[in-house]
């Protein structure tokens, strides 16, 4: 990658990091639990970087390696977005 | 077909900040989480038809696994395991990157016509090493959640010279991978080092600082994601794990503020007297004496009062009284007496614990309040009932310049006319200090365990 693309990429990780500040400060303190484990499973984006690695034609250890990634970052992405909603399926109010 | 991917790709980060931003109330944030859902199945269908991913069976193979995983586990877990689920979690996060990272790393070593350059490979060393310290500081933290691994203060001589050592070893190898590139041995020395890094970095802190630690993990296992953005080039990690990075980060400092402490007291292992758990230490002196009552007597003052707040703390989810709790309420309620809860930021083992806790015991939102919101109003409260929280409400932290807690902000349960303190015992909080509440001409102690003890006065008043 070139040293404009690298810096493309700088900007995009800087002003997410300024959209994520602005949109978390906002979330009320009862929800705190629920954001960190949906923030959890949004973490797992990985995945991409996993099936990209476990893809490959030709099987070397970079596919090994690949698919315990896929396997870790599933868990994280199901387990995770699974159990955000059964708690915030519980948040009521009467 | 690379401009699909992308916008695909833009759309599914799109998806992400609106599910976090209905995140900000409860009525919308169930929605929120399907939205977020949604993009990150439109980023895994997308990817499944870039023109590098050739075959399909290890991929399947690995989904089917670790779907099945993902489920059973979010299925089976008790709300009160909610603090070591986002723990473990957090790791195979972490663990992802790491393996991501060094599945790159062959890739180039083995394929030398894959393009990389000096960025690539500091970027793989990066998402090596935070990878590697969520996986391994997650399962710890999971570990001392579960009671699988000390959840005391772990404290030894060279602590803080041996860490500097590891990330200077860390460091060193990098610079010297990225000099003289593909030296594998290298590579996996520095992914081992930062893996007993994470170790060592999340055993010196104590249970009760765990919200701290969690919420760091939490931070550490977005910018995982986004480093391995880097390493593939590829945006949307990079803005997905930006919001999580920033959203741990956020959290983080909830918590250190909600103690007074800076993040850098918390990670080296916190007060000298915390964690120790036992009856008060020696040599401290009570100031007067301890009043106890009973079920039927505590029945008999609750039933003539107009306003009641709840304190709950960890004792309450360790005991798992979170029903009886509700039960107390709603027949405290037919009386017509105002029931509302104040939530300290530290309450139980991670952000949000008793908030998630009491909604399982179907207590409805708007009853809880943050610590802000009502400190106010426990000058006009007949009684503060305080379940399994200690630290959090002692008064010492106002005036007691000699007090580890000095200066963290409290609950004020002492302004409220009448304080009730459900413990099972005398002994100390995390912070290893006397309470000196406990001791308060308006305080009565009502011991016990907090499901029985509260089931208890539940019974009496429905007696009455």
């Amino acid at each position: 990658m070139d040293g404009v693309s690298f810096l493309m990429l700088v900007y995009v990780f800087v002003l997410a990091i300024f959209v994520g500040f602005e949109l978390i400060t906002k979330v009320p303190p009862t929800l705190h639990t629920p954001l960190m484990s949906g923030s959890n499973a949004i973490s797992g984006i990985t995945i991409v970087g996993a099936i990209l690695s476990a893809g490959l034609e030709e099987f070397t250890i970079s596919t090994i390696l690949g698919m315990v990634a896929v396997i870790f970052a599933m868990i994280n992405v199901v387990g995770g977005f699974l159990v955000t909603d059964r708690m915030l399926k519980m948040f009521k109010k009467r | 077909m690379k401009t699909i991917i992308e916008i695909t790709y833009l759309v599914s980060s799109v998806f992400f900040i609106f599910g976090i931003k209905k995140l900000s109330s409860p009525k919308t944030a169930r929605q929120g989480n399907m939205f977020a859902a949604i993009g990150m199945a439109l980023a895994i269908i997308v990817t499944l038809i870039d023109q590098d991913v050739l075959t399909y069976e290890w991929i399947l193979i690995g989904a089917i696994i670790g779907s099945t995983i993902g489920v059973i586990m979010a299925v089976k877990i008790p709300m009160t395991g909610m603090p070591q689920m986002v723990g473990l979690l957090n790791g195979f996060g972490g663990g992802a990157s790491l393996l991501v990272a060094l599945s790159e790393f062959y890739k180039i070593m083995n394929f030398p016509a894959w393009n990389h350059d000096v960025k690539t490979d500091i970027s793989i060393i990066v998402s090596i090493l935070i990878g590697a310290v969520t996986f391994t500081g997650s399962l710890i933290a999971f570990g001392k959640l579960q009671g699988l691994v000390t959840g005391r203060v772990v404290k030894y001589p060279g602590q803080h010279a041996i860490n500097a050592l590891l990330v200077f070893l860390i460091v060193a190898g990098g610079a010297y991978t990225v000099i003289y590139p593909g030296n594998e041995l290298l590579i996996l020395a520095i992914a081992a080092i930062s893996l007993l890094l994470g170790v060592l970095l999340v055993l010196p802190i104590g249970g009760a600082d765990m919200p701290v630690a969690i919420s760091l993990l939490n931070s550490y296992s977005g910018l995982a994601a986004a480093a391995t953005g880097f390493v593939l080039e590829n945006n949307e990690l990079i803005i997905a794990g930006a919001l999580v990075g920033a959203s741990g980060i956020i959290l983080t400092l909830i918590m250190c503020r909600g103690m007074n402490r800076s993040l850098l007291n918390v990670l080296v292992g916190g007060w000298a007297s915390a964690g120790s758990g036992g009856p008060a230490p020696e040599g401290s002196t009570p100031k007067g004496d301890v009043k106890s009552v009973d079920a039927e007597e505590l029945a008999m003052i609750f039933d003539s009062v107009s306003t009641v707040i709840i304190i709950p703390g960890y004792g309450m989810a360790v005991a798992q009284a979170q029903h009886a709790v509700r039960d107390l309420v709603n027949v405290l309620e037919k009386k017509g007496i105002k029931v509302r809860f104040a939530i300290h930021p530290v309450a139980g083992r991670m952000p949000g614990h008793m908030n998630v806790l009491l909604a399982e015991a179907n207590v409805s939102y708007d009853k809880l309040f943050a610590m802000e919101d009502i400190n106010d109003d426990f000058n006009n409260t007949d009684i503060a009932f305080i379940v399994g929280a200690n630290d959090v409400v002692n008064p010492a932290a106002r005036h007691d310049q000699s007090s580890p807690i000095f200066g963290m902000p409290i609950l004020n349960a002492d302004y409220a006319k009448t304080v009730v303190i459900n413990k099972r015992s005398m002994n100390v909080g995390y912070a290893g200090i006397e309470n000196e509440l406990f001791f308060y001409p308006n305080t009565l102690m009502y011991f016990g365990d907090a499901k029985d003890a509260i089931s208890k006065l539940t019974n009496e008043l429905k007696n009455l």
